[in-house]
């Protein structure tokens, strides 16, 4: 019986048939692939990508140097020092994050009171070097300024789950 | 003797402790902001709430002595209960700003707020805010934070003896703050920090600069005073962010100077970290090889009678022993540690050590200071007589300088003839010494730095002799030092030389040693100067071989009651420098007079054949009674004022931002510097 089965779909080529269908069914259907650089994926507003020092609207930074960030990083990628500024708020003189080190966990945020040091939306900062992956306050805050209201406009979304 | 029950345990204390004193016993933790065993108790915060037996509300347990039979719950539902009332009142102000917060960390009121309170707030009105007050260059005030435990008022008034902080208003408006706008002209305002519970008083030096948890604490001494305080220095990454008391009863109690915990950052400023040859004239940078190779050349067969050597306040026991032991094997036989001038006889080590011990200045019952200002020379001396002075309202006579001493003296002179009259059993002081049970004399360096010195030393020996303070039981007689390397020093026999004799010498070595009149240095001397700080002998110097700082490497020190003591390496010194002993090892090894000890065990080891008693740590020296000092005819002159500048001693001091800034707001103007207002 099935030497004859065998046979008969060996003659019809059914199988042939069905495979080529299935693939003649997903040329009508919509593209799943996207075309990268210029086509992206969407992400969710809890994605965390590149880090960023974010501000107040009237321009302040927001990071007033508690170190809590610091405290939890489990790589230890994020270094601070602090001292008073010339009005007496405490702020960092240095925050430093090796970004080699980061396992993007997401705890830095999760710590920060202020909601200052923030992972965005972005996951494109692939460098040629590793050095220029060793951040400093001055490229966290640009990255703040460059991201503002996208990660302002995540936060928001995000808000009502926490 | 009340027997009580605490949490199902039984107990028997001492009449009149505390219940909170007796849970201690027990190693059950009861909360507390206002209670502090060193100060008196107020019971204002209510932390404290226990459930006794039969009483009807809850107790504060601070302020309740034990009764027999008592029964207290210290983890009762009405005692968690009345706890967690007490900590949300004392929540609805207390801002929450904790991130920015210094005593963030180690904040009693957050660590007791975790543990013991809501998790949320159920305050929702306005926050009261309070002005902060200006306390000087230490103390940093954010009084917001405040929770009126009244802490820093007792501290004050009870052990620092200046009543500036006091409790202003009722209710609502009550604040802490100088009734007048002033700063806190304490020696001891430092400790304020410490005492409190939360971050209203913090440290202004070290403002924001580090986190409790980021630091490594390690034990260590200090060496700006003869008092030897034991004090815990915090690093991080190799560098000292602050220092901290560690409790010794038997020294500092929990206390520190300002000035020990306040100069670190002279650490940081103007240090040698390579050696240095003068060449043409001038101090030029060189290696180790080429400093050494300068020092063989230059001595090369000059005799060992022509060479001196001398230590000053800060040196360790361990360089002094290894100093002193290169120089015997070179022949040099000028040894001195007395850099003030000061004459005594070192012969007897009871003539010139601390003998009542500072704690067992709690016995004695009448104080004669002499030729000294204790609150300037040792702080917590000081604080020691106050104490006593607290609590049994003794009698206190001084012979020397005015000073300004937080408890009352009476005046009796101001030089020899004073303490000679009272010698002879006359004077107004004498009935007081006569009729005390336990009479202490102190004597300072202001009436020993001159040419009659042994006379005054041998006269100070009479009126203890006169008014019986030595006897078995109680050693009356005492030598307050300056230096925290003098008494090491002497116990290790550097000292003979005389410091007139120095400018004929040939070479002269000084370890750790600024203060060295220039006039006691020969035009040609060749000056070797070991040390860490480019100060004012470093200038003098023909070679400067670099050293350790007090943090920077294992030392040895003796107090002025002769406890040996040691202190731990915290940090690395910087650059080329390194540690005292291990220099005078290398360089005994390149002039052919290898010392014969490798590591610090071995070191320690030959300290101990020197002077037993350096294997004996952590106990004051006991001295037999023999007669010293020299019979003379005393001079006329008043005693003089042996410590100036309270902040500015030695080279550390003298390189500290935060102690320049102290001297400007305290020291250089007597009238009361700019305030905020």
């Amino acid at each position: 019986m099935s030497f004859l089965d065998q046979t008969a779909r060996g003659f019809l080529m059914t199988e042939l048939v069905k495979g080529f269908t299935l693939t003649l069914k997903y040329m009508f259907k919509p593209k799943v692939t996207i075309n990268y650089p210029f086509e992206k994926g969407p992400i969710s507003p809890r994605f965390r990508g590149e880090h960023a020092l974010r501000r107040y609207p009237n321009g302040e930074e927001r990071c007033i140097a508690c170190k809590l960030c610091e405290a939890i990083c489990p790589a230890q990628a994020i270094t601070i020092e602090a001292e008073p500024r010339d009005d007496g708020s405490r702020r960092t003189t240095r925050y430093d994050i090796d970004m080699t080190k980061c396992i993007y966990c997401g705890l830095c945020q999760e710590a920060c009171p202020v909601d200052a040091i923030v992972e965005g939306p972005n996951f494109e900062f692939a460098t040629e070097t590793r050095e220029e992956l060793y951040y400093n306050k001055q490229k966290l805050l640009d990255n703040g300024d460059r991201w503002e209201a996208q990660i302002a406009a995540n936060l928001e979304a995000d808000a009502p789950y926490r | 003797m009340p027997k009580l029950t605490i949490d199902g345990m039984e107990v028997t204390v001492e009449p009149g402790t505390s219940i909170i004193q007796a849970a201690e016993q027990l190693g059950i933790e009861v909360p507390r902001f206002c209670y502090h065993d060193k100060l008196s108790v107020p019971a204002n915060c209510r932390m404290c709430l226990v459930e006794v037996e039969k009483s009807p509300k809850p107790v504060a347990s601070c302020a309740m002595p034990c009764a027999d039979g008592m029964n207290v719950f210290t983890k009762s539902p009405l005692a968690q209960k009345a706890r967690k009332g007490v900590m949300e009142m004392l929540l609805v102000n207390h801002p929450l700003d904790c991130p920015i917060c210094d005593q963030g960390g180690e904040c009693d009121l957050q660590d007791q707020a975790v543990a013991y309170g809501f998790d949320r707030s159920r305050y929702r009105e306005e926050k009261r805010a309070v002005k902060d007050k200006e306390l000087g260059p230490l103390v940093k005030t954010v009084m917001t934070r405040c929770i009126h435990c009244t802490r820093c008022v007792r501290f004050g008034d009870e052990i620092a003896g200046v009543d500036d902080m006091g409790v202003l208003n009722r209710g609502e408006h009550l604040e802490i703050g100088t009734y007048v706008e002033q700063m806190v002209n304490s020696e001891l305002s430092g400790n304020l920090i410490d005492v409190c519970p939360v971050g209203a008083l913090t440290s202004k030096p070290y403002a924001f600069t580090a986190r409790p948890w980021e630091l490594r604490k390690v034990d260590s001494l200090d060496v700006f005073d003869a008092v030897g305080s034991n004090i815990r220095i915090d690093t991080r990454g190799g560098a000292v962010m602050r220092i901290q008391p560690r409790l010794n009863e038997e020294v500092n109690e929990e206390w520190i100077s300002d000035k020990v915990r306040f100069s670190w950052d002279g650490l940081k400023q103007g240090r040698l970290d390579t050696p240095y040859v003068r060449k043409d004239g001038k101090l030029q940078p060189a290696s180790w090889g080429e400093a050494f190779g300068a020092i063989a050349d230059r001595i090369a067969g000059l005799s060992g009678q022509k060479m001196a050597a001398v230590v000053g306040d800060t040196a360790d026991c361990e360089a002094i022993v290894a100093l002193k032991d290169l120089m015997t094997a070179l022949g040099c036989n000028a040894f001195e540690c007395r850099t003030d001038g000061a004459q005594f006889d070192t012969a007897v080590p009871a003539g010139w050590l601390f003998n009542t011990t500072i704690a067992g200045l709690e016995d004695a019952d009448a104080i004669l200071l002499v030729g000294t200002n204790p609150r300037t020379e040792a702080a917590l001396v000081n604080a020691r007589i106050r104490k006593t002075w607290l609590a049994k309202r003794i009698k206190i006579g001084l012979i020397g300088a005015q000073c300004d001493l937080n408890y009352p003296v009476k005046y009796l002179g101001a030089g020899a003839e004073t303490l000679e009259e009272l010698a002879a059993g006359k004077g107004a002081f004498a009935e007081v010494l006569k009729g005390a049970k336990n009479p202490v004399i102190i004597l300072g360096m202001g009436a020993l730095r001159r040419a009659d010195g042994m006379a005054i030393h041998a006269l100070a020996r009479k009126v203890a002799e006169t008014y019986n303070m030595v006897r078995e039981d109680w050693n009356g007689f005492n030598l307050l030092h300056t230096a925290a390397s003098r008494v090491g020093a002497l116990m290790l026999g550097f000292t003979g030389g005389n410091l007139e004799k120095m400018p004929s010498a040939q070479m002269l070595y000084l370890l750790d040693c600024d203060d060295v009149p220039a006039d006691k240095i020969g035009k040609d001397t060749f000056v070797i100067y070991q040390g860490h700080h480019g100060d004012k002998a470093a200038a003098r110097a023909d070679v400067i071989l670099p050293g350790a700082a007090y943090t920077e490497k294992n030392a040895t020190y003796v107090n002025t009651e002769g406890r040996v003591q040691t202190a731990r390496q915290a940090v690395f010194p910087p650059g080329e420098a390194r540690e005292d002993w291990k220099i005078i090892r290398a360089l005994s090894e390149l002039l052919a007079k290898t010392l014969p000890y490798d590591d610090i065990v071995q070191v320690r080891a030959r300290l101990a054949a020197v002077n037993p008693a350096f294997a004996e740590v952590n106990q004051p020296l006991k001295a037999e009674w023999k007669p010293f000092g020299a019979e003379g005819k005393a001079d006329k002159a008043p005693f003089a004022v042996a410590v100036e500048n309270f902040y500015q001693t030695d080279s550390v001091t003298r390189a500290s931002k935060t102690m320049a800034a102290c001297t400007a707001s305290f020291v250089a103007n007597a009238t009361p510097a700019k305030t905020g207002t």
